[in-house]
């Protein structure tokens, strides 16, 4: 099923705010043959240009430098992407370590990418589909459980199962949520407002954001800065009244956080995990198929399509500036490669405190790198199987074992969970979500034998003493035992399992601290605030150097918009036709 | 009663008698309903064993706002700020830290730490400075603005903007909406200093240092020090009560104790006055509560009256206390190991570090009380001898964190309680437990049932930043009146909410007179 399908002027559909942009838009070519022009002009810049100087260099081949990479290029320049490690996609990655078996290594389900981006790069037929996902569940210590299934009706039988007030709830629930989502989105494929600078351009945006937000009426203004600032838990008591169902809808709001279900903020990020849609149906969630790596492998063939190069096992050691301007980069190697902008995909850390020399940064950057809240609170396992694990609350054939499954029933283990983060321990009690995508995708494992995807929160950056094998694998051995005591044939089914820490994590995805959002996702680091305030239109600090990455507006998440707002700014500044979507495609 | 009234303000708390003071000094005629039979609300006096005299919940804080002094000519009624007063963290080895307002001491501190602690408050109070429009005005609305309103935010906005700088306002915006934890960790190294700063961030409200907000309440608290330093208020606090009072009853207000409101009556739409719990009918043409937003809407006026989805908010909103008072009467001076008489002046504070507090939290949440609980101390009769009989002393404690429902009930879980906090008192003054002769314990409930406040909050309701400005109590009655017409709020639970500040009960006043409601 192509992801998106349906008719393609819905994804430049134009806004009635900027009527330039809706001619704009109507008269630009179809991807077809504007892949083909790209093409050409391309072809001819090969064949006249050094081979190691290039237009644009972008540092690390996750989703945010391809996607950024790719726009570039099929803007017409002449673009190559560095990648430390041996194979490509950053954090979204799939590899096979265990023979056979194809894991989604980092992240594991895809939801938030940009239909916009989807369909400016073509990736269904660079080979990218996404299967959505049908249910998700939380089982109770009592032997119950409770699940969210896809179909609405047989949803509401199961709410009204555990709580009939709840039912009525969930319905106010939804709409208010999806009232916010279709606030949010609107903002994801444009570049923040500098509220340091007087220039028109920045006026103009923030004229924009009060034009959005006078769109709501004076109440709903104030309930979305109450959404925006209380705790989830909180928030859904405003709804819901049952346990089981107050923790099931809480738990996407402290994956990936150093916060728990109490901490104000943590709305917000409920908001941040059901703000992508799968087929245009807000708030669902769906597998890549052939694990999350596939993002990565049609992101790369769209850019390479459009003449772009890539370079693995390259690792980039500074990033070579003269005078006020960036002139290419330093391989680890010793190798130099020239070009006149260079794109850093790593989290603001990474670039400006180990890619850059200190002693041309402004010290307030600096300053503020240092400073910048990028603590990794999550953990993943990822679990071949020798066949299906048996779930004896789940009656015979339940569709629950396709969706999300949580173990965690009640808000207060939520919170324990997170009171031993704070002490800097891993939960003895984790909530965990788990998902067997090879259910769907026979591409992930061999016949009869099974994928399994484990998601844990929360994980300390550092335990008592630092990280060692013993200590990982303890940490993995809490988590299977968790399953085991919902699954009794589970671990005799284990035939390998990849365990990773925030040390995994930043050893090899090169996510410091091992926050998969490359930077938390709290109120002083959100909008204008994202990486650094008066940093937040993805310019360095020299003139010819750009951040694309999840560190940047609108932060984390497999959401490719960081990498398609920069490559806006980028061509912008080089005076280039853009080739990115700014509109922003609703049903 | 016959004759009629404009005003009836319910409840004589601090709040209650300034917006009453406001008003009389308008010209309106205005009567006060105290349930108590002294005046004061939270710091009314109250005494143990006859002759061991404390102020309510009063314990430190900052002199009332200059322009208050002078409108209701408080300073001629005999108000006179207390005298100021210095923090001491207290150690468990007697290595003590001295905070003032722009300076730190103690052995064991680093130079670092020295210096950058002024530079630090210098910055946050004039954060604070610049949100002076949003505290003294009523908070904006953000649609259907009133031209007051745009000025607020037009005030506000220039502040920020262009009052602080560039860089600063970055940083503003940066801080202002996120935890305590990180900015001090970011600042200090010494975690005495750290954790007295986040106690102080995060005393009397459900929130532990890691929380997100904790920056909003700090700077809410420093509101008060641009009034001037901390200083204890304990026997002072009753002048405070007292030049209120003079300066209402001289304004012409009518001050009633012992007069229990039941319920607001209300008819079509429209408060006309209240019923006493004896039955006493009194009629008015306004009535403004200092009760409780939560205990005014839906007890006095009950939810029926309300439309369903506002009565439905009204039951949203959130504030259950978590700090106990405990009161010592004590047969001579305690001696703390590592402080000089003179210190003993100052405000003592158990709260060695920042993991320690949000440690003390962790429990609350789950309905237990602290093991190790964050202490503020302060010993009132240092300053003023009548407050015991001769060469006795009395101490009040405030005890974060104490939860309003502890599991498996109060009834015998009170002593337990503060004889532990006695016990830890003793780790730093040995000789304190000879001297007890009496102790009062006040749990949340107790401050329920003795001061009438919602689940014994001190500041009628959580200030966490989505019940402040105009969502504090809830939007919809944030300016002050609610949709029960003539029917007005000026309590703690209102914008800018608790502390000893007066600032809700006079930004209501000047709400009802902008109205001209009560002519």
């Amino acid at each position: 099923m192509p992801r998106f399908a349906g008719n393609p002027a819905k994804a430049f559909s134009a806004s009635p705010e900027k009527p330039d942009y809706r001619a704009y838009t109507l008269n630009r070519p179809r991807p077809k043959a504007c892949y083909k022009v790209t093409w050409f002009t391309a072809n001819n810049k090969e064949s006249q240009a050094s081979m190691n100087h290039y237009d644009a260099i972008v540092i690390g081949a996750g989703h945010n430098g391809l996607t950024n990479a790719a726009f570039l290029a099929k803007a017409g320049l002449r673009v190559l992407v560095l990648e430390k490690n041996p194979y490509i996609g950053g954090a979204t990655v799939s590899r096979e370590l265990h023979h056979g078996w194809q894991y989604s290594n980092c992240s594991y389900v895809c939801s938030l990418f940009r239909p916009e981006i989807y369909n400016a790069l073509d990736l269904g037929r660079h080979g990218l589909k996404v299967i959505p996902l049908v249910s998700s569940m939380t089982f109770k210590q009592d032997g119950d459980y409770f699940g969210s299934y896809y179909n609405p009706n047989v949803r509401r039988r199961e709410l009204m199962r555990h709580s009939l007030r709840d039912a009525d709830a969930a319905i106010r629930f939804d709409a208010d949520v999806l009232r916010w989502c279709r606030l949010i989105r609107g903002f994801l494929l444009r570049t923040p407002p500098d509220p340091g600078s007087f220039r028109p351009r920045d006026a103009f945006e923030f004229a924009y954001l009060l034009k959005k937000f006078h769109e709501l009426s004076e109440s709903q203004l104030y309930e979305f800065i109450r959404f925006f600032t209380m705790p989830i838990a909180e928030y859904l008591e405003n709804y819901f009244e049952n346990e089981t169902i107050l923790a099931h809808y809480s738990g996407g709001s402290i994956i990936g956080t150093g916060l728990g279900v109490y901490s104000p903020g943590t709305a917000y990020v409920l908001l941040h995990h059901a703000m992508g849609d799968v087929d245009g149906n807000i708030g669902a969630w769906g597998f890549a198929r052939g694990g999350m790596g596939a993002v990565a492998r049609a992101l790369a063939s769209s850019f390479q399509t459009h003449g772009g190069d890539i370079r693995t096992d390259a690792e980039v050691a500074q990033i070579a500036v003269s005078g006020n301007r960036v002139t290419g980069v330093e391989l680890a190697s010793g190798e130099q490669i020239s070009a006149k902008v260079v794109i850093s995909n790593l989290d603001a850390k990474r670039t400006f405190i180990k890619l850059m020399d200190e002693n041309i940064l402004p010290a307030k950057l600096v300053e503020r790198a240092r400073k910048f809240k990028i603590r990794g609170s999550s953990g993943k396992l990822n679990i071949a199987l020798d066949g299906m694990p048996s779930f004896p609350s789940l009656p015979e054939g339940s569709p629950l074992t396709l969706g999300h499954m949580h173990f965690t029933d009640t808000l207060r283990r939520l919170e324990k969970a997170y009171d031993d983060w704070k002490e800097d321990r891993w939960s003895a009690d984790p909530y965990c979500d788990m998902l067997i995508p090879s259910q769907y995708d026979p591409s992930l494992a061999p016949p009869g034998k099974h994928m399994m995807t484990v998601f844990v929160q929360y994980c300390p950056v550092q335990p008592e003493g630092g990280w060692t094998d013993e200590k990982r694998d303890q940490f993995g051995q809490t988590v299977i035992d968790q399953i085991a005591d919902y699954s009794p044939d589970f671990k005799d089914l284990i035939l390998h399992a990849e365990i990773r820490t925030p040390r995994e994590l930043e050893l090899e995805e090169g996510l410091t601290e091992g926050n998969i959002f490359q930077g938390e996702l709290t109120f002083d680091q959100l909008m204008f605030n994202r990486p650094f305030p008066g940093y937040a239109q993805y310019r360095g600090p020299v003139r010819g150097m750009y951040m694309c990455g999840s560190s940047t507006h609108p932060g984390g998440g497999v959401m490719g918009a960081p990498g398609a707002n920069a490559a806006r700014e980028i061509l912008r500044d080089l005076r280039k036709p853009d080739s990115t979507p700014q509109e922003f495609s609703d049903d | 009663m016959t004759e009629r009234t404009d005003a009836i303000v319910i409840g004589a708390g601090h709040n209650g008698l300034v917006c009453a003071a406001y008003l009389a000094r308008a010209g309106i005629k205005v009567v006060c309903l105290e349930a108590a039979e002294a005046a004061g609300g939270m710091s009314a006096p109250r005494a143990i064993g006859g002759k061991y005299h404390f102020s309510g919940l009063a314990h430190a804080a900052y002199p009332i706002s200059r322009a208050m002094r002078r409108d209701l000519k408080l300073d001629q009624f005999g108000y006179a700020a207390g005298p100021a007063i210095d923090t001491v963290a207290l150690d468990a080895d007697g290595r003590h830290l001295i905070i003032g307002t722009n300076r730190v001491s103690g052995d064991g501190l680093e130079e670092t730490d020295r210096e950058a602690y002024p530079e630090f408050k210098k910055q946050y109070l004039a954060f604070t400075r610049a949100l002076r429009p949003l505290f003294d005005n009523k908070p904006p609305r953000l649609k259907n603005m009133q031209v007051a309103d745009t000025m607020t935010l037009g005030k506000l906005g220039w502040n920020v903007r262009l009052g602080l700088g560039r860089e600063s306002m970055y940083e503003f915006l940066r801080v202002a909406a996120i935890n305590i934890y990180d900015v001090l960790d970011e600042l200090f190294a010494d975690e005495r200093l750290k954790g007295a700063i986040a106690a102080d961030a995060v005393m009397g409200s459900a929130m532990g240092p890691r929380s997100p907000g904790t920056i909003l309440t700090w700077l809410q608290r420093l509101q008060g020090e641009l009034n001037g330093p901390l200083s204890l208020q304990s026997g002072d606090r009753l002048q405070l009560v007292q030049a209120l009072v003079r300066s209402a009853e001289d304004a012409g207000a009518t001050i009633r104790h012992n007069a229990h409101v039941a319920r607001i009556l209300v008819d079509n739409g429209k408060a006309s006055g209240v019923e006493l719990s004896n039955g006493e009918v009194l009629n008015a043409r306004i009535v403004v509560s200092n009760a409780d937003a939560r205990a005014t809407l839906s007890t006095l006026v009950g939810a029926p009256l309300l439309d369903a989805m506002f009565a439905n908010r009204v039951s949203q909103i959130r504030g259950s206390g978590v700090v106990a008072k405990l009161h010592l009467a004590l047969s001579g001076m305690p001696k703390f190991t590592g402080l000089s008489e003179k210190q003993l002046g100052h405000r003592l504070l158990v709260a060695p570090s920042m993991k320690y507090i949000e440690r003390a939290f962790n429990h609350c949440k789950y309905g237990e009380y602290s093991e190790q609980p964050v202490l503020d101390i302060v010993i009132p009769s240092m300053h003023n001898d009548a407050l015991a009989p001769d060469g006795h002393h009395v101490m009040s404690v405030n005890i974060a964190y104490v939860p309003y429902d502890l599991e498996g009930g109060w009834e015998n879980q009170k002593q337990p309680v503060a004889d532990k906090v006695i016990a830890q008192l003793g780790q730093y003054s040995p000789n304190l437990k000879s001297l007890l002769v009496e102790h009062e314990l006040l749990t949340p409930r107790d401050i329920e049932e003795q001061y009438r406040a919602v689940q014994g909050h001190w500041h009628h309701g959580e200030l966490s930043i989505h019940q402040s400005f105009m969502m504090r109590p809830l939007h919809g009655a944030a300016q002050y009146d609610t949709p029960i017409e003539k029917l007005f709020l000026c309590g703690a639970g209102c914008h800018p909410g608790g502390g000893l500040t007066g600032l809700p009960g006079r930004n209501a006043a000047r709400r009802i007179l902008e109205l001209g409601a009560a002519k």
